[in-house]
């Protein structure tokens, strides 16, 4: 089993958004679909879990609402605000952007630099 | 949800997190164990899974980014709730701070009404005073009122600054047989429309009523229009008899309108009959400016100094060497200013003190609550939020103090200030209003933040084990010296208001046994207004003068009858430059002598002993040789130990010397206290009967006439008044004082600030001794045990007491240390600032120190006898 990876500082904002824009969602299904779509790979540390979506809830990119789930028990689910789909798109452009000058750079073949 | 719904819906909040959270569980747990494990394994993993619930929940709280609000909240809440439950330490406490706060809000009330608070017209800032200044310096100074023909040219010449001119005057009114003197200003049309004031009835003056030979026409106060009409409307268009002309109101002035002082009647300054309004070298004028739209202060000077070179050309007799100046306008408040900082000084000790008795009863409670902070500290409280909550409870503490004092403060305003010796100038601006009151809570506020500052310190406990090991039964060596401190900063503080209560005590004693080298027993004062009829010719003034000094000698009761122009001890003077060889030196050298023009019966009146020669009689008048008295001070000034008699003496008032017939004592013209350190103390007298003719009419708008009284002087009044109306009845007197009564309030201000100061003085010893009996009562009631166990190993009673007095003594004498110094200080200031104080002796130290330690002693005996009685058994089984 490969070592799991410590997520990079800020990233689980932005995580947490993808999330919450495919659908409203309680906190225990958040963590549940981090682990699964990251295949283990993020270790999303529960306990700060929650703080990150107060934060969230906070600054207006999410809202959150009392509602049964399946099991018919009350959990608080939270939905993005039309800030937060802002947010999450430009957060998203740059973090690709990101990325693929990360790639690139790594992927340069030795001595592709002169 | 917005802030105030946090603090609103804080609970269920709460239980919205804890309510999640416990989902948050359940459901990992539900998971986990269809996954196969037992209950007891999955409830443990998903619990191991999310971490410690309560850090969870405490970040969760801070992510909400109003954490500190909703501490706040909770901090003060809490705070309300302690103190409510202690009454007798909240109402000490709020008694205390109160005090404090109140006094220095009466005093910065005054100071802001004074001395702070901007003019009371429109757009203050751009207002100017206007000056005439030469490039040559006297003994006045080199700036100069303005005279009128220059004030007109500048006015005419100007175009940066509108501007206004005014001078005093006086006179009697006469309206249905009565009359009475009043205060007036002549004044510039521009005046009202400058300075922004709107009038309360009526116009103001036009320009074209503002030169002679226009209609006379007078705008009055709205008192006098209350007095004369009844009202305002009535007065309007009415007929008005000033000085013996006669005028139509056209306006009446606002109710608190001020010109320098209260003044009843205004008038035309260009209608003026004075001869010297024509005169290029009579300053007389006060003038006022107005900055017009766009123009600066800069462009003002520039422009003056151009008119100045230009009048300077044109009439070089007068004007050589002046040219005019602008400063910003303020109002003129004279000595009250150092009065009024003396005293705010004098009430921030009391309340420093005040402060610093709050700060040590806090700090005691806080040492009682060291085992709950350590506990606290222990269950996982910030060191940081333990001090919020310190400075939270005693910030609320000085806020309700503050209030208190604010209450006391709008109780107290109003008879401070009619308390105040003489005129408080601009009073009518002294109110508690929203300055003022955000002053004093600011102030309150942050006395609280002051003296919760050593318990909220302390309150990260250190060596917390020990804490809470050692029971709430032993004083840490660190608090005992925080105490400590408190206490002598106490006495120091205390000391300083005390010694210079002392200082001033002492002087006002000494300054009201001086010799005022009058006999003030029995005189009677008053200026005196002749008939305006008789002024315009000097032969027809000096006999109303010789018939009025008839009629008043006969009045049953007075003894004997004199004119003169100054009194002593009243405000008022003439100083003037003498020289003693026949060329004149130029005026910046020539020395000073306060002038007093008399009749013949003035040392008779006065009481002044003859030393030498002889004083005036009959034969010294105009046409005879001139002729001077001097007194001792002069005569060793100008004479330097000759003999006097028979030298000569040029004054400014004629091109002959004038030859020294006598020698008479000093008299104590500027007060019982400001005469010593006078700037001219040299005094001269001259007959009135020698005033040359064109000076007559100038002299006698000036006289006062005093009497001496073989009966209580207030009981000639009346009969006085009546025998001297003269034949037309419009003679009157005015400004009467008795001699006693203006020695008496020469000494207002001494007798006001030591009255004050012996307030605080006492006050603040009563904190003192309050703040050491608190400290000792803590500290010994803390040492029982201790105490006991002493007392079971052999120690007497006599033992304990001197223990507990000697821990006292310490800190007392500590503080008489510190106070010593900064007593010494604060006497140089009073010896600066306050007339006649002589700083305080040894004796005086050591009487207000030993005043103090009594006190000191007394407020410790109490806390060491209990202790003395201590029961050892009783104690050690508090152990």
């Amino acid at each position: 089993m490969q070592p799991k990876s410590d997520l990079p500082q800020g990233t689980l904002d932005l995580l947490i958004l993808k999330i919450v824009a495919l659908g409203p969602v309680h906190g225990y299904a958040i963590a549940q679909r981090l682990q699964q779509v990251s295949r283990d790979v993020v270790q999303v540390p529960q306990g700060s879990l929650y703080p990150a979506l107060h934060r969230l809830e906070n600054r207006g990119l999410l809202a959150a609402d009392w509602d049964r789930t399946e099991t018919g028990r009350e959990a608080k689910f939270y939905r993005l605000t039309r800030k937060g789909k802002a947010q999450l798109e430009t957060e998203a452009a740059s973090w690709l952007r990101l990325t693929e000058a990360v790639g690139f750079i790594l992927n340069m073949s030795e001595g592709g630099a002169k | 949800m917005r802030w105030w719904q946090r603090l609103r819906r804080r609970s269920q909040m709460e239980d919205q997190l804890e309510k999640e959270l416990r989902f948050h569980l359940d459901q990992h747990t539900a998971d986990l164990m269809a996954r196969g494990l037992s209950p007891e394994q999955a409830r443990r993993l998903a619990r191991q899974a999310l971490g410690g619930p309560d850090q969870v929940k405490e970040q969760c709280r801070d992510a909400r980014g109003t954490r500190w609000l909703e501490d706040l909240w909770q901090d003060l809440r809490y705070s309300l709730r302690t103190l409510r439950q202690r009454p007798g330490f909240t109402s000490v406490a709020l008694l205390t701070l109160g005090l404090g706060t109140g006094a220095t809000t009466v005093i910065y009330t005054v100071i802001d009404g004074v001395l702070l608070r901007p003019l009371a017209y429109a757009e203050p800032g751009r207002l100017v005073a206007l000056q005439e200044q030469t490039d040559w310096s006297t003994q006045w100074g080199n700036q100069w009122a303005f005279t009128y023909p220059n004030f007109v040219d500048c006015r005419n010449g100007s175009l940066a600054l509108a501007m206004a001119g005014w001078r005093y005057t006086g006179g009697t009114l006469t309206a249905d047989g009565k009359a009475e003197y009043v205060d007036g200003r002549e004044i510039s049309a521009e005046l009202f429309s400058i300075l922004g004031v709107t009038l309360a009835r009526g116009r103001a003056f036009r320009p074209e009523e503002d030169r002679t030979g226009a209609a006379p026409v007078a705008i009055i106060s709205a008192a006098l229009s209350q007095r004369l009409y009844a009202g305002n409307a009535a007065a309007i268009g009415a007929p008005l008899t000033f000085d013996g002309k006669a005028y139509t109101v056209v306006g009446i002035a606002p109710p608190d309108f001020r010109l320098d002082g209260e003044s009843d009647v205004f008038t035309p300054i260009g209608q003026s009959a004075d001869p010297a309004m024509k005169n290029r070298e009579a300053h007389r004028a006060v003038a006022w400016a107005r900055l017009r739209a766009g123009a600066t202060l800069a462009q003002a000077q520039a422009e003056l100094a151009a008119i100045g070179r230009r009048l300077a050309a044109q009439y070089p007799a007068s004007n050589k060497g002046r040219t005019f100046v602008a400063q910003p306008l303020r109002p003129d408040v004279g000595d009250v200013r150092s009065t009024l900082w003396l005293l705010l000084g004098a009430v921030s000790l009391v309340l420093l003190i005040a402060c610093v008795n709050v700060a040590s009863l806090l700090l005691a409670r806080a040492v009682s609550r060291d085992r709950e902070l350590a506990l606290r500290v222990a269950l996982g409280a910030g060191r940081g939020r333990l001090a919020r909550q310190c400075l939270t409870e005693s910030a609320v503490l000085g806020l309700g103090g503050g209030l208190v004092g604010i209450l006391m403060a709008a109780i107290g305003i109003r008879p401070f200030v009619a308390i105040w010796p003489g005129n408080l100038p601009r009073v009518e601006q002294v109110q508690l209003d929203w300055r003022v009151l955000l002053v004093a809570l600011a102030v309150s506020g942050g006395c609280g933040l002051l003296f919760g500052l050593a318990p909220a310190l302390r309150a990260p406990a250190r060596e917390l084990e020990r804490t809470l090991r050692a029971g709430a039964r032993a004083v840490s060596g660190s608090s005992r010296r925080l105490h400590g401190a408190f206490v002598a900063s106490e006495i120091a503080l205390a000391l300083v208001l005390l010694v210079c209560a002392g200082t001033l005590g002492r002087t006002l004693l000494r300054l009201s046994w001086l010799d005022p080298g009058v006999d003030i027993r029995n005189v009677l004062t008053a200026r005196m207004a002749l008939s305006p009829a008789t002024l315009p010719d000097p032969g027809r003034t000096r006999a109303a003068w010789r018939d009025v000094l008839d009629r008043a000698r006969g009045v049953p009761g007075v003894q004997s009858v004199a004119l003169v122009d100054t009194v002593p001890m009243r405000e008022g003077n003439n100083e003037i430059g003498y020289w003693t060889t026949p060329a004149e030196p130029p005026e910046n050298q020539q020395p000073l002598v306060s002038a007093t023009s008399v009749t013949p019966d003035y040392l008779k009146v006065m009481g002044v002993p003859l030393r030498q020669g002889r004083f005036f009689d009959d034969r010294d008048r105009l046409g005879n040789e001139g002729v001077v008295v001097i007194d001792e001070v002069m005569a060793e000034e100008a004479f330097h130990g000759q003999d006097p008699l028979g030298k000569h003496l040029w004054i400014g008032l004629g091109s002959d010397p004038a030859r020294v017939i006598g020698v008479v004592g000093h008299v104590r013209y500027w007060g019982l206290a400001g005469d010593d350190t006078a700037r001219v103390r040299a005094q001269l007298y001259y007959p009135f009967a020698q005033v040359p003719d064109h000076l007559v009419r100038r002299w006698s708008e000036l006289m006062s006439i005093a009497v001496r009284t073989g009966i209580p002087p207030a009981n000639v009044l009346a009969p006085l008044r009546r025998e001297l109306r003269g034949a037309t009845g419009d003679q009157v007197l005015y400004e009467v004082h008795t001699l006693e009564r203006l020695a008496h309030d020469s000494l207002a201000r001494q007798r006001f600030l030591m009255l004050l100061f012996g307030i605080f003085a006492g006050l603040a010893l009563t904190l003192a001794s309050i703040g050491i009996y608190g400290v000792l009562a803590y500290l010994t009631g803390r040492r029982v045990p201790e105490i006991g166990m002493r007392m079971a190993l052999g120690a007497s009673g006599g033992d304990v007491l001197r223990l507990v007095l000697r821990q006292s003594l310490g800190m007392i004498f500590l503080g008489v240390a510190a106070g010593a110094g900064a007593a010494w200080a604060a006497g140089r200031v009073l010896q600066r600032l306050v007339e006649g104080v002589e700083p305080a002796g040894p004796a005086a130290f050591a009487v207000t120190i030993a005043v103090l330690v009594a006190a000191a002693l007394f407020a410790s005996f109490l806390p060491a006898r209990r202790a003395s009685r201590v029961d050892p058994v009783k104690a050690l089984r508090q152990e």
